[in-house]
């Protein structure tokens, strides 16, 4: 049992929105792909000290891995873990290939202004990502690499990068188990890669569980020496917290 | 890519040797190139960039490889902005291949990607720490130090998704050279890192050259 049966909160995010809370340590964030096709921007952030914050190359090469799933641990660039995926129904999430921005979804899918369809206008994620980071005195100097979830962007022999459509199948399911406070910034707009002829509009239902506390044998934790010791550092930042 | 550049180091406007576990830092004009010469051979030099006039706008590793479609970095390729902008092309590489995924080496990575107790170890993000805070003018600091080019590093993705750590195509005398499309701030911290084979355990100078 990795936690709670039934969900503390359950909520929807619209299509081509974004939104963002604070996860507690010892809690389950199950993000949930509502109707297929989705895409999830994510951004994280120790409210302590924001200068604490998902690192991609750090994630990535601790784990001698271009592509995150089940087992693997979000590293801080602080050396510890914020977050392990414990479950994932896809087996490829990307966090190379950053967000959209107003150009790109302009020239892609075209201009749609709120005064033209109030809340369906088109958004992109690098204004949604500014929009959320402001809530916490946070902005551009903050952006960092993103997580996709949901997305797959492989790559050939020479390096050349190939986007992979329909990946994702509806109710597809990431559980995300929080190893410290956490500020988590979503958005749903779509993959900067997307090649869909429609802005991609596709609901990402998240759902809040408590979490069982983690053994010594948990397959995250062990899943390498690195993350061994991610777990050992994150340990360390709660040695003086009850 | 390889690509081998026309300009000839005695008419540079600058040059300067910056040994390993050092800093460097310098505007560079738009329209100038800068050259960074991996003097002995397998050495790293994490760099970053900076928009000059605005430091707020800096180089972006997403950014730039999604623009290209592809996650190394050689002649040809275009370094973008956050914000989206051509901040330098590369003009010149007698490497073949750049990492720009892999990220810096810190005190605190060092502690999971060897052992705990190499976390007193001197390390590019430490370098690049000294840089911004010697130079508060810049009004930089660690919010700025994001995600970095590894010149000379070769970081292979795997089509099923793996990322490895191959043995250095650098050598002696090997070089990248960029033409800067905007005024830029460079920030390098020549690599210390004692750990991996990647420089034969044995940091070494890289020399860096600008010509108007
Ligand atoms: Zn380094």
């Amino acid at each position: 049992m990795l936690h709670s049966a039934a969900p503390l909160y359950d909520d929807l995010i619209p299509g081509g929105s974004h939104w963002s809370f604070i996860m507690r340590r010892g809690h389950v964030l199950r993000l949930i792909d509502e109707t297929g096709g989705a895409n999830v921007g994510m951004l994280m952030y120790n409210p302590e000290n924001p200068l604490e914050r998902y690192n991609m190359p750090d994630t990535l090469k601790n784990q001698h891995t271009f592509l995150l799933t089940k087992g693997h641990v979000l590293l801080s660039d602080m050396g510890r873990v914020m977050a392990s995926i414990v479950r994932d129904d896809l087996g490829w999430h990307d966090t190379v290939s950053g967000t959209c921005n107003a150009e790109l979804v302009e020239t892609r899918w075209g201009r749609k202004t709120y005064q033209d369809a109030h809340n369906h206008y088109h958004r992109n994620g690098f204004t949604s990502f500014l929009n959320e980071l402001a809530k916490y005195g946070l902005g551009k100097k903050d952006l960092t690499a993103n997580l996709n979830w949901f997305s797959k962007v492989k790559t050939d022999d020479e390096g050349n990068m190939a986007y992979v459509s329909d990946h994702s199948h509806a109710g597809a399911t990431v559980d995300l188990r929080f190893e410290m406070d956490t500020i988590v910034v979503l958005h749903t707009c779509p993959h900067p890669l997307s090649p869909a002829e429609q802005y991609p509009s596709h609901p990402l239902r998240y759902q809040l569980f408590k979490a069982a506390p983690v053994t010594d044998a948990d397959p995250c934790k062990t899943s390498s020496p690195e993350a061994t010791r991610a777990f050992a550092n994150t340990a360390l930042y709660h040695l003086m917290q009850a | 890519m390889i690509k081998a550049s026309t300009l000839h180091p005695e008419t540079a406007a600058f040059r300067e040797t910056v040994p390993a576990g050092e800093y460097f830092l310098k505007v560079v004009k738009a329209g100038e190139t800068i050259r960074i010469l991996d003097r002995e051979g397998n050495q790293a030099a994490d760099t970053l960039f900076y928009n000059a006039h605005n430091p707020t706008e800096r180089y972006s590793a997403v950014d730039t490889i999604r623009a290209q479609g592809n996650v190394y970095l050689t002649a040809g390729s275009k370094l973008m902005s956050s914000e989206n902008n051509l901040m330098l092309e590369i003009t010149a590489d007698t490497c073949g291949r750049h990492d720009t995924l892999g990220g810096a080496c810190a005190a605190e990575s060092n502690t999971t990607r060897y052992a705990l107790e190499k976390k007193c170890m001197h390390a590019c993000r430490d370098s690049w720490l000294v840089a911004v805070t010697e130079h508060e003018e810049l009004g930089l600091s660690k919010r700025d130090i994001t995600h970095n080019i590894n010149f000379f590093m070769n970081v292979p993705v795997t089509a099923d998704g793996g990322l490895t750590f191959a043995d250095g195509i650098s050598d002696a005398g090997k070089y990248v050279e960029l033409k800067a499309a905007m005024d830029v701030l460079v920030m390098i911290s020549n690599c210390p890192q004692l750990n991996n084979p990647c420089n034969g355990w044995n940091p070494t100078p890289i020399e860096v050259l600008v010509w108007n």
